[in-house]
């Protein structure tokens, strides 16, 4: 409430000071801290860089709440222009019809500037419709990468310049680490469903469900009980009773980092946006960066990864100038500069090809920060790799979490594991579509 | 005892309005769109919408995951209900015997109750913390591995522990009430014809308890099942593998996280019928074995 009130607060005074006409837009988004910081910077610098328009941002919490929010705005008819939603939002608001406007029918009504071909494709692949058209604006993309100790790949008589490239590798390594004394666990991981799940399909080129990841309509459903994800889950739970592997709980794995900073665990696999953070928790040891690691005895791999963080949605139903506003707001966001300032900043990928151009100085600078970038961009994004595109995924994302769970306290084997979450995920796949075939 | 008769009809009404339009706002008119949604099934956006009858109720009962809440939620809210009021009159007993240091105990022991849910989950969060947490260290100690990430026990006694820490306060205060209520005399009667102090205890202090002790429980298994969503939200979010996943926390989670409000409805449909239910259970039953 007091979050409503504030926000109103703010939209009173900016439209009292807007005395000659401004068109206000307003933008939910989920950037707490330095991040909001940096983003509230952006937006004055557009506010001020035009005479028209006035981009007002809110801070509407966690992605889920914010996301939460514009529904429930929505369905009161009091809906923001842009709210910024996560990857796995993505289901949801793709299919809700009739709620959004596609960003590249906004940016050819409202004729815009606006080229398609400059984004990277890996990153606006997933969020294009089968026809390869942009819905939403990405905003923040990460992708996971590997973290590493070079301090204790030194002390364990490891090379620190040679992060592991394959799983073989990463458990050899690991227990070179653990029984030198090095470190007492070899690595950990935050989110088992993005990473170890989603990310590991698409880095070995595997289907995650079919009909392209569930791109080619509501009909699709799960199918990553394959072979390889099976091999690795098994792997994961050995690795987990010899203590090589230490799980760090749910969502994203909240724990992990503590045992990767606290040098308990000498390697993480993380989101590349957590760069900065990493870094700052960093004090002690020497720190190294790498790719995710493969299996090669399975073809194909390492394809490309997978993005995650958030994109902007617009939703229908709000005046036309402010599409028009919305437009111009989203022709700066996509600049060069502006993309290449933001990030710099935060760690997350630039989103077109200029920006990332325009970072090769500080990629030169700041060795391992082009690692994300270089993961994405490393094959063309096939169909297992593009992304995924399933409704209800915030909940199926859920039972991966707890079926990794179950096979950690030994109730289940990885392929019962892996069977229940598609059997699981496909009834909730099979309520959305219900829902939206009616 | 004096009536009061009213010569208008209207005035009665009009008193009773602010309570009335408060009730209907805040109660009727929610627990009838709860209904209504129940029986629907509708997209996030509410752009589709159908209805579909006893189809959610149906889903909801055939799902495994659904008879593992009601199956957590009875274990957690008697284990809370049991913890908290056996603690609590422990505590009041031995405050009982105090005759100078009773007042600052009391205080001492009423500070918990003003600490918010979500805080309470934090703290207790902090104390048995896998990585940080001091609790694991010390078990550590004597042998016992805790972690309450992957060990389904390690975060049912988590959450039952928080959420009883915090109503011990609670519970604490009306059995020192109810104690002080006793009168002397007759524990002294008992002690001179020979009975012990566990005996007494059982024979005198605890029946002439009961009223206490019935309106405790009636308060405590309300709290343990709704009051304790910000304790789950802040340690353990249903986890792991659903094994704190109650009842509240689950139509919280589908609703709000999942966007499915149709099976959210439904949840809250059931959980409604259970409160009124179990309320009238214990009103009828229990509290004729009460002694006043």
């Amino acid at each position: 409430m007091s979050r409503l009130i504030t926000a109103s607060a703010v939209a009173l005074i900016a439209s009292l000071s807007a005395a000659h006409a401004k068109t206000d837009v307003q933008w939910w988004h989920a950037m707490g801290g330095e991040l909001g910081s940096k983003l509230e910077e952006i937006v004055k610098g557009f506010n001020e860089s035009q005479e028209d328009y006035n981009v007002i941002p809110s801070y509407k919490g966690t992605y889920p709440e914010t996301m939460t929010a514009a529904i429930a705005a929505f369905r009161a008819q009091e809906q923001p222009a842009i709210v910024q939603v996560f990857e796995v939002g993505t289901g949801t608001m793709m299919a809700a019809e009739g709620a959004i406007v596609p960003v590249h029918q906004l940016m050819q009504d409202q004729g815009a500037e606006f080229d398609q071909s400059a984004f990277l494709p890996a990153v606006v692949g997933y969020y294009t419709d089968t026809d390869g058209n942009m819905l939403s604006m990405p905003f923040n993309s990460s992708t996971p990468i590997l973290y590493y100790n070079k301090s204790v790949f030194e002390k364990a008589g490891l090379d620190p310049e040679q992060p592991p490239k394959t799983w073989a590798e990463m458990e050899e390594f690991s227990k070179q680490i653990m029984d030198s004394g090095a470190a007492s666990c070899g690595f950990t991981t935050g989110w088992i469903s993005w990473i170890q799940t989603e990310n590991f399909s698409a880095w070995h080129n595997q289907p995650i469900g079919t009909m392209e990841n569930g791109f080619g309509g509501l009909d699709a459903r799960l199918t990553l009980n394959g072979p390889v994800q099976v091999k690795h889950w098994e792997n994961l739970k050995r690795w987990t009773d010899e203590g090589v592997f230490k799980y760090g709980g749910p969502v994203g794995g909240d724990n992990a980092p503590p045992m990767f900073y606290s040098q308990d665990c000498a390697m993480i696999m993380n989101s590349s946006a957590s760069r900065a953070g990493v870094i700052a928790n960093a004090k002690d040891f020497e720190l190294g960066f790498g790719m995710l690691p493969y299996y090669d005895d399975v073809e194909g791999a390492p394809q490309n990864s997978i993005i995650g963080g958030a994109t902007l949605w617009v939703l229908s139903g709000r005046p036309d100038e402010e599409y028009a506003g919305a437009a111009k707001f989203f022709e700066y966001l996509s600049s060069a500069s502006v993309q290449a300032d933001w990030a710099s900043f935060s760690g997350y990928l630039p989103i077109t090809q200029a920006a990332a151009d325009e970072m090769a100085g500080f990629f030169a600078e700041n060795p391992g920060a082009d690692t994300g970038i270089r993961q994405i961009t490393l094959n063309p994004p096939t169909e297992n790799s593009k992304g995924l595109r399933f409704g209800n995924y915030v909940q199926i994302r859920g039972v991966i979490d707890e079926e990794f769970e179950q096979l950690l306290s030994g109730s289940k084997d990885a392929q019962g594991a892996l069977d229940s979450v598609v059997e699981r995920g496909n009834k909730l796949i099979e309520e959305f579509q219900a829902q939206h075939q009616q | 005892m004096k009536r009061t008769i009213f010569s208008n009809q209207l005035l009665p009404w009009l008193l009773l309005a602010p309570q009335l339009a408060i009730t209907f706002i805040f109660f009727l008119w929610p627990a009838g769109q709860a209904v209504r949604q129940s029986f629907l099934r509708e997209d996030a956006f509410g752009i589709n919408s159908s209805f579909v009858g006893l189809t959610n109720f149906r889903a909801l009962l055939s799902s495994p995951e659904y008879m593992n809440s009601l199956q957590v939620t009875a274990v957690f809210a008697v284990s809370v209900t049991i913890m908290s009021m056996g603690v609590a009159l422990l505590l009041a007993i031995a405050v009982d015997r105090m005759l100078k240091s009773a007042r600052v105990y009391t205080t001492l022991l009423v500070w918990p109750y003003a600490v918010a849910p979500a805080v309470a989950g934090i703290l207790w969060w902090f104390i048995f913390n896998p990585t940080i947490g001091v609790m694991p260290y010390v078990l550590d100690v004597v042998g016992y591995d805790w972690n309450h990430i992957s060990s389904k026990t390690d975060a049912m006694l988590l959450v039952v522990i928080a959420s009883a820490w915090k109503q011990i306060s609670y519970n604490f205060l009306f059995f020192v009430a109810g104690l002080q209520a006793i009168p002397a005399s007759m524990r002294e009667a008992a002690a001179i014809d020979g009975a012990g102090p566990v005996r007494r205890f059982f024979d005198i202090t605890f029946p002439l308890l009961s009223p206490t002790t019935f309106f405790l429980l009636v308060v405590n298994i309300v709290y343990a099942m709704f009051d304790t969503f910000g304790v789950i939200d802040a340690t353990t979010e249903g986890g792991p593998a659903q094994a704190t996943n109650i009842m509240v926390y689950k139509v919280y989670f589908d609703g709000f996280i999942g966007q499915n409000i149709g099976s959210s409805a439904a949840q809250s449909v059931i959980l409604m019928l259970l409160v009124i239910s179990l309320t009238v259970i214990q009103f009828r039953w229990v509290e004729k074995k009460v002694e006043y």
